[in-house]
């Protein structure tokens, strides 16, 4: 469903993504797990026609995201990791808004966005603008969304950043239900290990831009001998800390909190 | 097509729901029309040249839609930090109809705001021709109005972050709006403030609102005003798509 040949993303002489090459078979859940700044999020963006590559090969259900990226983008839908819904809008009108981008018929637009808006306990607040939201329930509106229009492929960017151990639940529960009900193929990210350990078919490890480990929860802990996920993580990807600047998104932040003082 | 009334209905939604905005954006064209307007009316009578305020009024409601529109269009920097944007460059629509779709919603908002200006204008006693005064005076604001959202967009293609923000309003809308005619008669004017008027986009627009609501001349001519203003809003409309098809975020 997903095929990537040696991948590289550079961003001047800084190298993201070193040559990654990796597969995910239809109807597979596949845990991409790195720590912060390891490429994760570039290699994301490469894949879902955010960012152009600077050399190597992305194939999407067949189809290459950087020639066609309109029929690329009807196959898959996506959770980012910051968030991506509209403040002034009502929870109701995001998701209509979404609808109505992916060309879901009206009938149809309004029957899903009834059973997300309950599956995620929002049906209630379904009138209120999304800036009077709590981080959850932001959270749970962006992944009610990135399910509107049925996607093929689903990439969830480190989804449960933010949300309490029931909603976490909620959500995998309900993203394995889509696995096996629906074979939706499911590409995620977190730095929850356990998390990637008990949804993931398979994993795959990527540190400074390579990946460095790939396989099944089971092989890549037999393979370092550990008896976690998380101890095959650090064994593999050492402990210290990485470190990230402050992007210009962040400043953004900081202004917009001094502006709309209430919010804070 | 769709896509286009769901981007466009965003923009107004979101402009209708923040009353603040509407309201703080009016300060400014009131306070022209008030300093100015009665400030200097006596003396731009004593100096043969008629109302002020008259004259005035069209550079007022054309500054209120270059400042709405130009804002509109940087607009595109918000949605991009807070990460709307991400939204609408994954959707399956093709980059061109959403850069229209945000122009069209970033357009309908400047010329509402410019008709709450004009209405203003009109219970403050500015006289307009006729009813088919009202239909050219329409068709000149919405020139004015998608030309500088389009303006506006491809600026903020280019900036992820709001620190060139001052430098644009100062070394570029302002100039626009000062320079335009929109305060004085471009007649009259020395040589060198003719020139810089010449090129200045708004000018045409001024001048065609202008004789448009008085019923007057123009001063470039309504064939060049027009062609001007159509002419420049298809270049920017063509060179804001450009530069939106190429954003990476």
């Amino acid at each position: 469903m997903i095929k990537v040949r040696n991948l590289v993303k550079t961003f001047g002489t800084f190298v993201a993504v070193r040559g990654i090459s990796f597969e995910v078979r239809e109807g597979e859940i596949f845990a991409f797990l790195g720590p912060n700044g390891a490429g994760k999020t570039t290699t994301i963006k490469m894949l879902t026609t955010l960012l152009k590559p600077t050399s190597g090969s992305v194939e999407l259900d067949g189809l290459d995201p950087a020639a066609s990226p309109n029929e690329a983008r009807k196959r898959f839908g996506i959770v980012f990791q910051d968030p991506s819904v509209d403040d002034e809008l009502t929870a109701y009108e995001n998701l209509d808004f979404h609808g109505v981008l992916y060309k879901v018929p009206r009938k149809v637009r309004a029957e899903r966005i009834e059973r997300l808006l309950k599956l995620f306990d929002l049906w209630e607040r379904r009138d209120s603008p999304v800036k009077q939201f709590s981080g959850g329930m932001r959270r749970r509106l962006e992944i009610a969304r990135g399910l509107l229009h049925t996607p093929k492929i689903l990439f969830l960017d480190e989804p449960t950043l933010g949300l309490d151990p029931q909603t976490r639940n909620q959500l995998w529960t309900h993203v394995r239900q889509l696995n096996e009900a629906e074979r939706v193929t499911v590409f995620l990210t977190t730095h929850i290990m356990e998390e990637a350990d008990r949804v993931a078919h398979r994993v795959a490890i990527i540190d400074h831009g390579r990946i460095v480990a790939q396989g099944s929860p089971a092989e890549i802990k037999s393979s370092t001998g550990s008896q976690t996920l998380e101890e095959a993580f650090l064994a593999l990807t050492g402990e210290t800390i990485r470190e990230e600047e402050a992007t210009g998104l962040d400043q953004m932040r900081r202004m917009s909190r001094l502006w709309r003082g209430r919010r804070a | 097509m769709s896509a286009i009334y769901i981007l466009w209905l965003r923009q107004l939604k979101r402009y209708l729901r923040s009353r603040t905005r509407i309201i703080g954006s009016l300060g400014q064209p009131l306070l022209f029309l008030l300093a100015l307007g009665f400030g200097f009316g006596p003396i731009f009578r004593k100096a043969g040249q008629g109302n002020y305020l008259q004259f005035l009024a069209p550079g007022v409601i054309a500054m209120t839609i270059l400042f709405t529109a130009v804002f509109s269009g940087i607009e595109l920097i918000w949605d991009r930090q807070f990460g709307f944007l991400k939204e609408t460059l994954v959707a399956p629509v093709p980059r061109l109809t959403i850069m229209l779709g945000r122009t069209a919603g970033g357009a309908t908002v400047a010329v509402l705001q410019g008709l709450i200006v004009a209405a203003i204008c009109l219970v403050a006693g500015v006289r307009v021709s006729g009813p088919a005064a009202l239909f050219y005076a329409l068709l000149y604001m919405v020139l004015i109005g998608v030309l500088f959202t389009a303006l506006g967009t491809a600026i903020a293609s280019l900036l992820s972050d709001f620190q060139g923000f001052q430098l644009i309003m100062n070394f570029l809308v302002m100039p626009l709006f000062f320079l335009s005619g929109a305060l004085f008669p471009l007649a009259d004017a020395p040589r060198p403030l003719q020139v810089m008027a010449a090129v200045d986009p708004l000018s045409y627009g001024v001048d065609g609102l202008r004789s448009a609501l008085a019923g007057t001349a123009c001063h470039f001519g309504a064939a060049t005003d027009l062609g001007v203003l159509a002419g420049l809003t298809a270049l920017l409309l063509a060179l804001g798509a450009y530069l939106f098809a190429k954003i990476e975020v």
